[in-house]
């Protein structure tokens, strides 16, 4: 069944409508909310929620429970490959919890919260950018880890990064939902403006092994890879120092050691490497620039160091 | 007057970006004014650029205090303003959103970071801002409330009204924020357009900050008398927002005293001209934000009132 949560009359002939899918079968009243599109850019969840939704359509008496796809937070984005809601510039994970009676962006990130609200798991799921790829991964804030590990590492993914917390990340949908008792993991995989059909199969298997262990789901799993925790470990971050084009020599979820040559950064006029990057500390290449073109400060990698004493 | 560039960056494809700052007077860093952080703040750069030109005199005249110094940063951003973009031309990020910086982060951090350094240490800091929805402000001062700055120093801008803002969680990574956070009394300015020059209002802009310096000992400057400024919270302000959509039309002005009830402008059906709706002020008092776009979604913020 098909919802509309939020509609905004737009200034000609059309609405702004938010839409969920609820999908359900059984007596139990477990619910799960996969929920993507909040950044127009991103696109790996796309075609998860549709492989989600179709395998579930097509098995519908394995489920034993609510599953609620809500595919695009920011319709308006996606439509106009604008990261942000278009209009405003503005980006809407930093809206929530948004308000009732507040501007139309206000107003939908507040519909949005409270339908989502009372799912006993939500997975907020999110591309990078277009500059960047991910390794398939889950993120989640120190304060959070304790309540999300365990639901985290049924997910399927190669990678659990535990950060510290920011205040400016407390206007974020995952950080609403979550201090008002939605457990949400939020999903980082691929890049931006692709889909990356390995991965979404990969979250696609973790999703229905969450299904499961929240006792929804009855159907056949595949196993599942436990994922490399941060906890304890440091990330090393490879900027660019110089402008130019970045071509990588190392690929991600390679394991590097401290001063590999992972990369240059050439500079087509002169015909010169400016810069040769250089792997900052030894670990394990999780984040590499997927767009060509830097400038200094441009993010080229992230390296997830070894714990102490272990490996990476 | 010294010229001065305090942060550099090269481009892979164009020439170099160069923040440039402009100097006056000698000694301990007085007061600091920053103009556009986004490419289409020509306002915000424009009102700094007539900064310049009164700085200038009043230093020829030996006008600024001894011991004092002025820092003038028209413009952060060029690059996005000269191919009509609005944040960081690379990756669409807000340079206001990367304070205090990082000086090995990423290009905007770094940018911020560079700005950030050249800014610190001053007494007081001025930010020439904008809103994010198109639309005309009264010209008026700001400041976050972080409790480090006393807000009764707002009068002394002499403007109609200076307006105490509760910081959000997204606000603590902005200039002004950040400015308390190192001890620099900071505030905000409006000075009505953004993406188009008011000369009026830039005017008055920069009367409003010469008073402020004049008041504050840092200048001596004539300016026209200023108004005994009202301070009061944002949250005493009252939005009024469109109930529907369409084509918008304003029936007021800003500055304008106006009473509850009264129609403030009117949406109509953009195919068949039908009236839709008649947007009438909840309470009485002064518009100080109006709309200013012919197209309006339901929702939107299109009069802000002083009660």
């Amino acid at each position: 069944m098909t919802e509309t949560i939020a509609s905004i009359p737009l200034a000609v002939h059309e609405n702004l409508k938010i839409q969920k899918r609820r999908i359900k079968n059984g007596r139990n009243k477990t619910r799960l909310s996969l929920v993507t599109g909040t950044h127009g850019d991103e696109l790996e969840g796309q075609y998860l929620a549709y492989m989600v939704g179709s395998y579930i359509d097509e098995h519908i008496d394995l489920l034993d429970g609510i599953l609620d796809i809500y595919p695009a937070l920011n319709p308006m984005g996606i439509d106009s490959i604008t990261r942000g809601i278009p209009m405003f510039d503005l980006d809407m994970n930093r809206v929530f919890p948004g308000t009732k009676d507040g501007t139309m962006v206000e107003t939908v990130c507040a519909a949005i919260i409270d339908d989502i609200s009372g799912s006993d798991v939500c997975v907020d799921v999110h591309s990078s950018n277009i500059f960047l790829k991910e390794i398939p991964q889950i993120r989640m804030s120190v304060p959070t880890a304790p309540t999300l590990l365990p639901y985290a590492k049924m997910m399927n993914v190669d990678f659990v990064w535990i950060h510290e917390s920011a205040t400016v990340l407390e206007s974020t949908l995952a950080h609403t939902l979550n201090t008002r008792g939605t457990k949400t993991l939020v999903v980082e995989m691929g890049v931006g403006m692709r889909i990356t059909k390995e991965y979404c199969k990969q979250l696609f298997d973790g999703v229905l092994n969450l299904m499961s262990k929240l006792g929804m789901w009855k159907g056949d799993t595949a196993p599942v890879r436990e994922p490399i925790i941060s906890e304890g470990r440091e990330v090393g971050f490879v900027n660019s120092d110089a402008a130019g084009i970045f071509v990588p020599c190392a690929d991600f979820g390679d394991n590097v050691n401290e001063g590999d040559h992972i990369g240059d950064v050439a500079d087509p006029l002169t015909s010169k490497v400016v810069e040769e990057v250089r792997a900052v500390c030894d670990g394990m290449i999780f984040t590499l620039r997927e767009y060509p073109v830097v400038y200094g400060g441009s993010l080229l990698a992230r390296i997830l160091k070894p714990a102490a004493g272990g490996e990476a | 007057m010294k010229k001065k560039i305090l942060f550099s960056l090269r481009s892979p494809y164009r020439e170099q970006l160069d923040v440039v700052g402009f100097r006056f007077g000698h000694g301990r860093k007085a007061l600091a004014v920053v103009g556009a952080m986004r490419g289409n703040e020509v306002q915000q750069m424009y009102v700094c650029s007539q900064m310049v030109q009164e700085l200038k005199k009043l230093e020829a005249r030996d006008r600024i205090a001894e011991d004092c110094e002025i820092l003038v940063v028209p413009c952060v951003n060029y690059y996005s303003m000269n191919i009509g973009k609005r944040f960081w031309a690379m990756d669409n990020t807000d340079i206001n959103r990367m304070f205090p910086g990082y000086d090995q982060g990423e290009t905007t951090q770094r940018i911020a970071d560079g700005v950030f350094s050249s800014l610190q240490g001053y007494e007081y800091g001025i930010q020439l801002a904008s809103f994010y929805q198109p639309g005309i402000f009264l010209p008026h001062v700001k400041m976050m409330d972080t409790g480090f700055t006393d807000p009764a120093i707002m009068k002394d801008f002499g403007l109609e009204f200076g307006i105490i803002r509760k910081p959000r969680p997204y606000d603590t990574t902005t200039l002004n924020y950040n400015w308390q956070i190192w001890e620099t009394k900071a505030f905000s300015v409006y000075a009505n357009a953004t993406d188009e020059i008011d000369e009026r209002a830039a005017e008055e802009a920069v009367n409003a900050i010469l008073r402020f310096m004049d008041n504050r000992g840092i200048v001596k400057a004539k300016t026209p008398p200023g108004y005994i400024t009202a301070i009061l919270n944002e949250s005493e302000t009252g939005q009024v927002r469109s109930d529907h959509a369409g084509i918008f039309f304003s029936r007021t002005e800003i500055g304008k005293r106006v009473g509850r009830g009264d129609v403030l402008g009117i949406i109509t059906d953009p195919f068949d001209g039908e009236l839709v709706s008649e947007i009438r002020s909840p309470v009485s008092g002064t518009v100080y934000f109006a709309y200013h776009s012919p197209l309006i979604n339901a929702k939107t913020v299109c009069f802000k009132i002083i009660k």
